[in-house]
């Protein structure tokens, strides 16, 4: 086991410093000069030079590079040009923000996904089946944006119930903070939901054919305890561990939610980064992110290995 | 028993049958592969007859029909300017079914030889190329697309690029584990044996049989490719206007959504349709090739 988590975190490792060398080697192909950018409306070579010094925007690529990465683990992100503050309190601001929504696209995901994918299951062949599926193709076949559009379109436009765009956060008020945050976080977590459903309906599936299922079932136990208590516990490990490799496709999701509903949150930093030509926001938001990511990877890794007795050995 | 119970056997029942016939076989009897086989046909077929099927100029517009409801002269209404949104429709399938079908292309081309390069090379190259793919894959798919899109340009051809290159490490690190799998197999052993180079070994004996998991895995990645362009589009990183493409039409429906909701609703359900379909036609080629389902 020590060997594992030893040979798994030096892998980290040079992965990690690729993918900081990626998303820095990407920055400078941003079309733009970084300077005039900063500089804005003044085009006074004096202070376009003094710019360049001062983000050392003079010096060859690995140097920056180098620069930048010191920076980065002393927990320095850069600052942001357009937005003139540092990108880690950014990242403070709007983190949260996107977590909200995040944990709320989880639980929708978990509160659908995990019930059908066991009905599927467990009615095999049979018009639940058909219907669970059903619904898993339609959730990754929608494209979020467009869904987002017609929730609005029903919940916002013709219903009024709900505000079609917005934040407000939970510390400000919690019903307000729902309101805004439900359709959104539906959009986002019906992909997932989709995603879930199937790997815990191939999940289960495999585990009530197995012989501990059907030694339960020869105690005589009654059906409902076979699946919930023997079948699904089992089935779980691998589908929690699955999901937490869903966390790119909420990301990427956040991006266009954010987008439509107009949530100020990691997603619409990173677009409204892009446009701007904020180098340093990029930069810093998609590390987080990718770092987040694969983190989340080793950590299911872990958790597949210590759940799992038989790799354990 | 006597001879005369036992069915005769004739010299081509004892051949075993062409493995893409059984494949073609088998996905025939899959009901949802082939309605998904039916809607891509009819859509590239939309696609490709657009300038005869389509009713009106895609771009033309009409400040006398300006945001129309659906009528018998236009189907589907019109959009903000008075354009035919079925018009539109028809021909944002061309964006939309090129951008899936090129950047897979773009992908399987740089995936598939780097795969087959790492798996079968192995050692230093494999070690490198594997660290490369997981930094790429450590960065959420849209993300990366939305980066290499801006830092391309806005315009569909950069999108293509663009998902292309966010697409490609997926087809390496599938190409490399199939290699690796494969290179230790009997036909290729022999391969080896009789003096053949490693290039041809690579492309003559391993390639062919790792064909039907990219093919599975290359009908999937087309419905991504075409959200992702929808997405890249949608967000202004795509087609630019006033060329029609199926996320651009949404973005700007999304303003008018109070007013003209068949704006949104057409091209948002022209771009599930294809990806459902192509879903479909994965989901099915992959029950047919698989020889687990045999």
């Amino acid at each position: 086991m020590l060997a594992f988590l030893t040979q798994r975190l030096l892998q980290v490792i040079p992965t990690l410093v690729l993918v900081s060398m990626l998303i820095f080697g990407l920055q400078q192909l941003l079309p733009g000069d970084p300077a005039l950018i900063m500089a804005g409306e003044e085009r006074d070579p004096k202070v376009l030079e003094e710019i360049r010094q001062q983000y050392r925007l003079n010096e060859p690529i690995p140097v920056q590079y180098v620069y930048w990465m010191k920076g980065v683990l002393s927990g320095n992100l850069g600052e942001s040009m357009r937005l003139k503050s540092s990108v880690a309190s950014l990242v403070a601001e709007k983190l949260p923000v996107t977590l909200q929504l995040a944990g709320m696209a989880i639980l929708v995901a978990l509160g659908i996904g995990i019930p059908a994918g066991i009905i599927s299951a467990v009615k095999k062949d049979t018009a639940w089946d058909y219907g669970a599926n059903l619904f898993a193709l339609w959730g990754i076949s929608t494209p979020n944006f467009w869904l987002g559009i017609l929730l609005i379109f029903l919940f916002s436009v013709t219903l009024g119930w709900l505000p079609a765009s917005g934040y407000v956060s939970l510390a400000e008020n919690w019903r307000s903070s729902l309101a805004t945050t439900i359709m959104p976080a539906f959009v986002l977590g019906n992909a997932i939901a989709a995603i879930l459903m199937r790997h815990t309906r191939s999940a289960m599936m495999q585990a009530m054919a197995a012989d501990y299922v059907r030694t339960a079932r020869a105690k005589g136990l009654y059906e409902r305890r076979v699946v919930l208590k023997h079948a699904l516990r089992n089935a779980m490990t691998p589908v929690i561990t699955l999901g937490a490799l869903e966390f790119g496709t909420l990301l990427s999701g956040a991006v266009l939610t954010e987008q439509i509903f107009t949530i100020p949150g990691f997603g619409k930093l990173i677009v409204d980064s892009v446009f701007n030509r904020d180098y340093a926001v990029v930069q810093g938001v998609v590390l987080v992110t990718a770092t987040t990511y694969i983190m989340l990877n080793l950590l299911a890794d872990i958790a597949y290995v210590l759940v799992n007795p038989r790799l354990r050995a | 028993m006597t001879a005369a119970t036992l069915p005769a056997i004739t010299p081509g029942e004892a051949h075993e049958e062409n493995p893409w016939a059984r494949a073609w076989r088998r996905l025939r009897r899959r009901k949802g592969a082939m309605v998904g086989l039916a809607v891509v046909s009819l859509f590239v077929l939309v696609a490709l007859l657009a300038p005869w099927v389509a009713p009106y100029d895609p771009v033309a517009t009409s400040w006398s029909a300006v945001r129309k409801a659906p009528s018998w002269a236009h189907w589907l209404g019109t959009d903000e300017v008075g354009r035919d949104v079925l018009s539109r429709v028809i021909w944002g399938a061309r964006a939309s079914l090129s951008a899936g079908l090129v950047s897979v292309g773009i992908a399987l081309g740089v995936g598939v030889p780097l795969g087959l390069l790492a798996g079968y090379a192995g050692r230093w190259i494999d070690a490198i190329l594997s660290r490369i793919v997981d930094a790429m894959l450590a960065i959420p798919f849209l993300i990366l697309a939305i980066a290499l899109a801006a830092f391309l340009g806005p315009s569909l051809s950069n999108a293509m690029i663009a998902i292309g290159v966010t697409a490609t490490p997926i087809f390496v690190r599938l190409t490399r584990g199939q290699t690796l799998a494969a290179k230790v197999e009997d036909y290729v052993e022999a391969a080896r044996a009789v003096g053949n180079p490693h290039w041809r070994i690579a492309l003559r004996h391993v390639l062919p049989n790792i064909v039907p998991p990219l093919l599975v895995q290359a009908s999937l990645a087309i419905a991504g490719a075409i959200i992702a362009e929808a997405a890249l589009s949608f967000l202004g990183l795509g087609q630019q206007p006033p060329s029609p493409s199926w996320g651009s039409m949404l973005n700007s429906a999304q303003r008018f959504i109070a007013q003209a909701p068949w704006m949104a609703f057409w091209p948002g359900f022209a771009i599930f349709a294809a990806v459902l379909s192509f879903n479909l036609l994965g989901d099915g080629l992959r029950d047919a090739l698989d020889p687990r389902h045999r």
